[in-house]
């Protein structure tokens, strides 16, 4: 017979409602354990741990901030440019900052002790308001003050089983230590999470990574994965799903060039599709996308724009030289167009303000413009899992992407990007009869019947004309080859 | 004229010391403060035991982290040391009773 043990119950998930977190957590940290949070100075524990707090009590679980190193008013005026009001969520009985000062000279100690006094002072706050969460930023400021370490071990073991019988979710930040995690050893005493963040500078790059160096019973990604602190407070940057599970619809929108829409079958390519544009310099590239963009706007969609090589003014300038007045849609607001210089920062602060501006705008058209800017900031690798991010990022919103790519003369195939995107249009000069001209022809379209043809394309002040071609004997006509064939054919010679 | 031990004759010595419930190191840790006190602050101290079982608030209020602590509100200025008080020395000194050498 065997035995009808019930099976053992996983470990919850506490969401810690930092965006990014979460999902290399499995879901959160572990509920009502400790979890250590280890890094230097600088690195973004408080704003971590911070966040945990007040994420936790807009969904109803009050927390306690045990402030070791800074004053309830320093804790406060810190993280009020992010938006996060303290003293509100005090206010409100949601939120309790204990400022537990901590002598920095040497206290006197005239025989036994414990650290009681600290638990009741726990104790007491996590009752005040019924508190799930608790932080303790940083413990080992005790280690300084009190110099009786084995004591102060034996105490912290003490801490963090009492802690687990509290049944609260804690985060205890430590410093790291000199090829250590942490400083006075922390890690040994907690068993079920361990977390690492770091700051560090590569290639002029600063960049912030956090890892999930352990947590039990819970798949998590062992990566370091970039993360940001910016205006909204701390953002980790996952790798999102690999799974191809994006809805894929059948809705088409047009391309805002009509005859580009025929080359496709007729009415464009399928929203929350990916599109890459890619040429040469000068082939047209922005105002292929601007010209989606426009048709988007006129459609009543909302558009995000993100140049990187114009500004804003430059390109609603540059695009009414070819019959395209943007300005009436960021007027309306339906065009947002988001311009900055790529080497300015680093991978993942782009890839999180694409998020941002994404999650501000709510658009239904995504222009990235060009994305080959972002080649420089890191390896193939980076730049492609990246891209990878953005296209599922976009999908999965059904967010209809237009990438451009700038590619150069005589360039083959961009192999970072074109495995991740559904239709690719390629722009090519043709150089003929001493005359530049460009051709347009489409690489692929993923589920749709496409023209293999090439095409010539002709900006005018009515926008974008694709040519029907003519092939001659020597290939395709364009241009002074073109009008020559078509006056010897009129001539009906 | 005669001894009148530190701070002068008619000085007040306010002491606390900071328990958390009866557990035999409060209780030694009381006894050694009373010896300590009837040695050298005879007739002019009192002691205010404060349980924070009882009281948690003044956990807060008085940073009180470590149990025992005995704290000196006056004469000011406030001291406070940690311990049973075990160590006459140390309490002496860290009192302020006798010069640190």
């Amino acid at each position: 017979m065997t035995s009808t043990r019930p099976a053992p119950t996983p470990l919850a998930h506490c969401p810690t409602g930092i965006a990014g977190l979460d999902e290399i957590t499995s879901g959160g940290l572990p509920r009502g354990r400790t979890t250590l949070l280890a890094g230097g100075p600088g690195c973004g524990k408080t704003l971590l741990a911070t966040q945990f707090l007040v994420r936790g009590a807009e969904i109803g679980e009050p927390g306690v901030f045990l402030a070791f190193e800074e004053t309830a008013e320093e804790l406060t005026t810190n993280v009020a440019s992010l938006g996060w009001d303290l003293d509100g969520l005090v206010a409100d009985g949601k939120l309790v900052v204990d400022h537990v000062k901590v002598e920095r000279e040497r206290i006197d100690q005239t025989g036994d002790y414990d650290l009681e006094g600290l638990f009741i002072r726990i104790g007491f706050a996590i009752d005040e308001v019924g508190a799930k969460r608790v932080v303790l930023d940083t413990l080992e400021v005790l280690f300084s003050a009190l110099d009786d370490t084995a004591r102060l071990r034996a105490e912290m073991r003490r801490l963090f089983s009492w802690l687990k019988t509290r049944g609260v979710t804690a985060i205890v930040t430590a410093e790291r230590g000199e090829g250590t995690l942490t400083r006075h050893g922390l890690e040994e005493y907690v068993a079920d999470c361990v977390i690492s963040v770091d700051h560090r500078v590569t290639d002029q790059l600063a960049v912030r990574r956090i890892r999930i160096v352990k947590q039990r019973g819970s798949a998590h990604g062992t990566n370091e994965y970039p993360f940001v602190i910016d205006e909204g407070g701390l953002s980790v940057v996952p790798v999102t799903s690999f799974q191809l599970d994006h809805p894929a619809g059948t809705d088409v929108v047009s391309t805002g060039i009509p005859d580009l829409d025929a080359m496709l079958g007729g009415g464009g390519w399928y929203k929350g599709s990916t599109t890459l544009i890619s040429g040469e310099s000068g082939t047209g590239k922005t105002t292929f996308a601007a010209a989606f963009a426009d048709a988007a706007c006129r459609r009543g969609e909302r558009c995000l724009y993100l140049a990187f090589e114009e500004s804003g003014p430059q390109l609603v300038r540059n695009m009414a030289s070819v019959g395209m007045a943007l300005e009436q849609w960021t007027e309306k607001g339906l065009l947002r167009i988001h311009a900055s210089r790529p080497t300015q920062i680093g991978l993942e602060r782009h890839l999180t303000t694409v998020y941002q501006q994404v999650e501000a705008h709510q658009p239904d058209v995504v222009v990235i413009d060009p994305i080959t800017d972002f080649t420089s900031l890191g390896t193939a690798t980076d730049v492609k899992v990246m891209l990878m991010r953005i296209v599922d990022y976009l999908k999965a919103r059904r967010v209809t992407g237009v990438f451009t790519s700038l590619m150069h003369q005589g360039g083959s195939d961009d192999p970072t990007i074109s495995s991740l995107i559904d239709n690719w249009v390629q722009l090519r000069n043709l150089e003929t009869e001493a005359q530049r001209d460009r051709g347009v022809f489409v690489q692929k379209a993923r589920g749709m019947s496409h023209s293999n043809q090439i095409r010539e394309l002709v900006l005018t002040d009515g926008g974008i004309r694709l040519l029907e071609v003519i092939a001659g004997p020597d290939g395709v006509l364009t241009g002074r080859a073109r009008a020559r064939s078509t006056t010897d054919s009129r001539a009906g010679t | 004229m005669t001894d009148t031990g530190p701070g002068g004759a008619d000085e007040r010595w306010e002491l606390r010391l900071y328990v958390a419930g009866e557990t035999p190191r409060s209780v030694a840790a009381l006894a050694n403060l009373r010896k300590i006190c009837e040695e050298h602050l005879a007739g002019k101290y009192s002691i205010d035991v404060i349980d924070l079982l009882e009281r948690p608030q003044l956990a807060r209020g008085e940073q009180i982290i470590a149990i025992p602590t005995l704290e000196r509100r006056l004469p000011e200025p406030v001291r406070k040391i940690i311990g049973d008080l075990s160590n006459t020395e140390r309490v002496l000194i860290g009192l302020d009773l006798r010069p640190e050498r």
